[in-house]
């Protein structure tokens, strides 16, 4: 058999497994979908069963159309999965944050934006549908759509699995539509950033797997026996959240054609082991995943070396070693004994150290490079969002102080902090990376224009500021009002008061949510107008944005 | 139980968490790692192609 046969076949046999996969899950959804127990799980499994017969009706007329063609030729990166990730993250993106524009809204004027014949639109079934658009849909689009792009980049290697990967970036935005979809309708597991119920679940583990699979595999094809320290950083994300997403998730359905699952531990055993996943949630999908686009892009946009690349190592191994451990400090004042929040605690204060070098390297990665900041707004996306990093990093052990805590805890301080990190921190490194990664996919010289990355960058700038200087605010008001007594021993104020009190905060924070979202409307119309090759993305332009010092030697 | 689980937790577990530590810095310092480090800090900057040394 020639060589091109034989590629032939094996692509073929990629593409066959797949479609053997999803049809034994599509009939599966067929069977649940005539047997429900319950409308929401007759709902999900006919939508589970459409999008599946879509997905494979779709990969039957494309394969049917590759002629002679190789479909995964390993002499080139695949690149058009990337596109699809930066595109998908583009879209969960704008949908995240104006579904947290409108419950914004909602909590400021309660009386407009309630509507009582519409269940679906209360502020309990959107808000999960925010977060977890933003978190899951969003940064994990990203995430996805950048490890791919990293990865086989600093492995000198095409992606490994054929067809698999494509598995992955599917199955796991069907997740995401089962899991929107079911907060909208009422599904929940009432554990918060782990909603989804158990079938959403298994299916999620099954992607998980498939997308560990296809990285490890890719990492096993590399050439140089170095593994490049952001693939470190992926692959601690991937196999945490895995581990992660199991354990918390460890439920008993209650019928296999229902939507109703309970879960294994109880009280507060189940407490710890949610806080154990919500915080490394944040740890290993909001940090590690992250710090991994860190290590790529900000290298790769100003075109200078890693700092110092053994701050690097020394930054992933401690940090993943620390960050498991300070889940308790959620729980402060809780039935948990009180040794473990103290555990929960000391770990979160040593965190710091961490975090910090980390920032640090990347920061100083700009060394002789530092003009950048002024002329790429990109690049300044990028350190604003290490900045932000820096700050919510320091904020964090702060709040996880006992003493700290009992002021701040149920409060919007919290609201602010997660707001600094995710909108700063995550969404900037984020924005930066989607900037860099069109402009470099397309093979375009320059973006389509830096001016409105400018307008992006000061609106979302300015947005934040507006969101967490109101919430900070909100925050130690209702804190310190919460503990007033007066000179009888009695509470000062009510709980209404309170809120009262909060009011004109809501109304800035809105204002700026409606900031970022601005910004992130702008950042999509640049994207698309950059990716058809027009104004400064015009083929011939002069790369406006070409680092001055691209020639230079490093200057260590 | 209780006591003796967490007995082994301040003592072994302290010093497993150190020496992990140690031998992480012990890595990242060796001198021979240097050359292999200094090349790595640099992988971004080119994307190079498949099957490139």
């Amino acid at each position: 058999m020639s060589t091109l046969q034989t590629r032939r076949s094996s692509a073929f046999a990629s593409i066959g497994s797949v479609a053997a996969f999803t049809s034994i899950f599509a009939i599966l959804a067929l069977l649940i979908a005539s047997h429900a127990a319950d409308p929401l799980m007759g709902a999900h499994a006919w939508l589970f069963l459409g999008l599946a017969v879509v997905g494979l009706l779709a990969l039957a007329l494309w394969a049917g159309s590759l002629g002679d063609r190789d479909p995964f030729d390993q002499t080139i990166y695949e690149d058009t999965i990337v596109k699809f990730g930066v595109t998908a993250s583009m879209f969960w993106g704008i949908a995240g944050f104006l579904v947290g524009l409108i419950i914004a809204l909602q909590l400021a004027f309660p009386n407009i934006f309630y509507f009582e014949q519409l269940g679906w639109t209360n502020f309990g079934r959107l808000r999960p549908l925010h977060t977890s658009a933003v978190i899951f849909a969003f940064g994990g689009n990203v995430l996805l759509a950048t490890s791919f792009y990293v990865v086989q980049r600093t492995c000198r290697t095409r992606l490994a699995g054929g067809m698999w990967p494509w598995f992955v970036f599917w199955g796991y935005n069907l997740f995401i539509a089962i899991a929107g979809t079911g907060y909208l309708m009422g599904v929940t597991q009432s554990k918060e950033y782990a909603e989804p119920e158990w079938y959403a679940d298994l299916w999620l583990t099954i992607v998980w797997v498939a997308y560990l699979l296809v990285f490890l595999g890719t990492i096993w094809k590399r050439k140089e026996p170095h593994i490049y320290v952001a693939n470190w950083f992926y692959l601690s994300f991937i196999v945490t959240i895995a581990m992660l997403h199991i354990v918390n998730n460890l439920t008993v359905p209650v019928t296999l054609t229902g939507s109703k699952s309970y879960q294994l531990f109880g009280g507060v055993q189940d407490a710890l082991t949610q806080w154990w996943y919500g915080h490394n949630a944040v740890g290993f999908f909001l940090t590690t995943g992250f710090l991994a686009i860190m290590y790529y892009f900000i290298p790769k946009r100003v075109q200078r070396p890693v700092y110092s690349y053994r701050l690097s190592i020394v930054h992933f191994w401690s940090l993943i070693f620390i960050y498991i451990w300070a889940g308790p400090h959620h729980l402060h004042y809780t039935a948990l004994p009180q040794w473990a929040q103290t555990l929960g605690m000391t770990f979160s204060v040593m965190l710091w150290m961490p975090s910090w070098g980390g920032m640090i390297n990347g920061v100083m990665t700009l060394s002789g490079a530092w003009d950048r900041l002024r002329t790429d707004p990109v690049v300044r996306m990028m350190v604003v969002a290490l900045a932000f990093y820096g700050m919510s990093t320091f904020e964090g052990p702060l709040m996880s102080v006992r003493a700290v805590n009992a002021l701040s805890h149920y409060t919007e301080w919290g609201i602010a902090h997660v707001h600094s990190g995710s909108m700063g921190w995550v969404g900037f490194i984020s924005f930066g990376a989607l900037y860099c990664a069109t402009q470099w996919l397309w093979k375009r010289p320059s973006l389509y224009s830096l001016k409105l990355v400018e307008w992006h960058f000061w609106l979302a700038t300015i947005g934040i500021l507006f969101y967490i200087v109101a919430m900070y605010f909100a925050g130690i008001l209702e804190g310190l009002m919460w503990r007033a007594y007066n000179e009888y021993g009695f509470l000062e104020y009510s709980f209404v008061e309170t809120v009262e009190a909060k009011h004109i905060s809501y109304i800035i924070r809105a204002l700026g949510g409606g900031l970022y979202l601005t910004g992130a409307l702008i950042m999509a119309y640049n994207l698309v107008r950059t990716a058809l090759g027009h104004g400064a993305a015009a083929e011939g332009t002069r790369p406006v944005d070409a680092p001055a010092a691209a020639t230079l030697q490093p200057a260590e | 139980m209780y006591e003796i689980l967490s007995k082994f937790a301040q003592t072994w577990g302290l010093g497993f968490f150190v020496l992990m530590f140690a031998v992480a810095v012990a890595y990242a310092l060796w001198p021979s790692n240097k050359e292999k480090f200094q090349a790595a800090a640099h992988w971004p900057l080119d994307e190079g192609e498949p099957g490139d040394e």
